[in-house]
């Protein structure tokens, strides 16, 4: 597992991002409303950063395109992504957000 | 309505022809469009393609499952010449369609400059097929000179010059993209010079030279700049020409209500042809945004809603990736509130009065979408 941050460094509505030097491609990891969550952070549509985007709701939309994505599944809501972001799973430990290495594949 | 048409397979017809079928239209949809190719992303074609680094396959914009699903006649590789409301018919080089709605999406084209000639060597930018010649091109050359330093000409000498070619930048204003205002048109020529890219403003082209292959590029103050590969990109100009006597108002653009209705019954428009409410928008958000309100009041004969999109657009350069939103003024006040020009981060707002009408970030995505969303109407 790998230590993301202290819960406290980030509050609801706020997003981090971890370089690809710490997992195998860069992942974007949310605090939406309360519950973590974390996705491949580049967007499956075009080059864009999945943590610079808007969060709503445990909804994130791309920076550059407005393309939307569940972050509970990685599936996307709406055009002009047509392919999900694989999403990781997190713990909070002790008030530690901590990722998971393994990344799940959409079902 | 029986049959919609929808004359335009990019960006804009492709996302009517979606938005058709999201409204519930389960009539005959036919889709005509001049290009060969299924509907493709062009703003890769400036960037990443001519880099090598994206090929056709990643510029599709539908794939199989969608394009079955939309259950459309797909009429591609046909021009569109003629549009006859009295008899209900699109008019084809090689036919007619039977109609009762049409979504016009004909785009623009590439303007071209006065005295530019059939020179091999000389390039303009918009199809698949034009990135791709270029790109061949380039193989070959040493020095490029882009005439017009607005977008396209920005990012084509930002992949020139990723290319490790020679690059000048031709702009016949005095600064590029003067509406953005003094500072901030300084600080996108920057990127240019920070680049070894030569940026000459102020200086109109008056022609080109060579014999069948450009040699040289000639100035309006005299001068000349050899030029292995010559690309323009001085603006695009709507396509309208198939729509000469339809009886349709034709000023920059297809002009349109507020709601991309145009003068006749039954024909709406949408994307960089259609002159809405008064402005002609170029951009790829405007492409996908404009067709749903489009399609609303087609679908229910009447204004029943107005497009209310605060223009938006991107662009990639010198990996400087510029996002800028809104509607500004000369007179509108200018500041950085965050980051610094000279960091080339930094997002800097428009303000009238007090509100807020305009940001443009350098680098800066999460501040700007914030900014971006507070923006008025």
């Amino acid at each position: 597992m790998l230590r993301v941050c202290d819960l406290s460094e980030l509050p609801p509505g706020e997003s981090i991002r971890i370089s690809e030097s710490n997992t195998a491609v860069p992942v974007a990891v949310f605090n939406a409303d309360g519950v973590i969550y974390a996705v491949d952070d580049t967007c499956s549509h075009q080059d864009a950063s999945l943590s610079e985007g808007w969060l709503d709701g445990c909804f994130v939309e791309c920076p550059l395109h407005a393309a939307s994505f569940d972050l509970r599944t990685g599936l996307p809501t709406c055009l002009p992504a047509k392919k999900p972001v694989r999403t990781h799973q997190v713990s909070v430990v002790d008030g530690v957000i901590w990722l998971h290495q393994a990344a799940q594949d959409v079902a | 309505m029986k049959t919609i048409t929808v004359v335009g397979a990019s960006l804009a017809g492709l996302s009517a022809a979606r938005e058709l079928r999201a409204q519930g239209f389960d009539g005959r949809l036919v889709i005509v469009g001049e290009e060969p190719h299924q509907p493709y992303d062009r703003p890769p074609l400036s960037k990443d393609f001519l880099l090598g680094r994206a090929e056709e396959a990643d510029l599709a914009l539908t794939d199989a499952a969608e394009r079955a699903a939309l259950e459309a006649e797909w009429m591609l590789g046909v021009h569109a010449n003629g549009l006859d409301t009295g008899a209900g018919e699109v008019l084809l080089d090689n036919g007619t369609v039977r109609t009762d709605g049409v979504v016009i999406a004909t785009g623009a084209r590439p303007r071209i400059l006065a005295g530019q000639g059939n020179l091999n060597g000389v390039h303009t930018l918009r199809t698949i097929e034009d990135a791709l010649t270029l790109r061949a091109d380039l193989e070959r050359a040493e020095r490029v000179v882009v005439v017009g330093a607005g977008f396209i000409g920005a990012e084509v000498a930002s992949a020139c010059a990723t290319r490790g070619l020679q690059v000048t930048v031709v702009e016949a204003a005095p600064k590029p993209l003067a509406g953005l205002g003094d500072e901030m048109a300084s600080a996108c020529a920057a990127l240019h010079t920070d680049h070894g890219v030569r940026l000459l403003c102020g200086t109109g082209v008056a022609g080109l030279s060579g014999d069948h292959r450009v040699r040289e590029v000639l100035l309006r103050d005299g001068s000349s700049i050899e030029a292995d590969v010559v690309v323009i990109g001085v603006g695009v100009v709507p396509t309208t020409e198939w729509l000469d006597g339809s009886g349709l108002s034709l000023v920059n653009g297809v002009v349109c209500d507020p709601g991309c209705r145009t003068d006749l019954p039954d024909v709406v428009a949408v994307g960089d042809v259609a002159n809405v409410g008064g402005h002609r928008v170029e951009h790829w958000t405007n492409a996908t945004r404009q067709p749903r309100v489009a399609v609303r009041n087609l679908l229910a004969g009447a204004l029943v809603e107005s497009c209310a999109d605060v223009p938006y657009f991107w662009s990639d350069q010198y990996g400087v990736r510029i996002q800028f939103a809104g509607r500004v003024l000369p007179s509108d006040k200018v500041e950085v509130v965050e980051g610094s020009v000279e960091d080339r981060a930094f997002v800097a707002v428009w303000r009238r009065e007090a509100v807020e009408v305009g940001v443009l970030a350098f680098n800066n995505t999460k501040s700007f979408n914030r900014r971006r969303r507070a923006l008025p109407l």
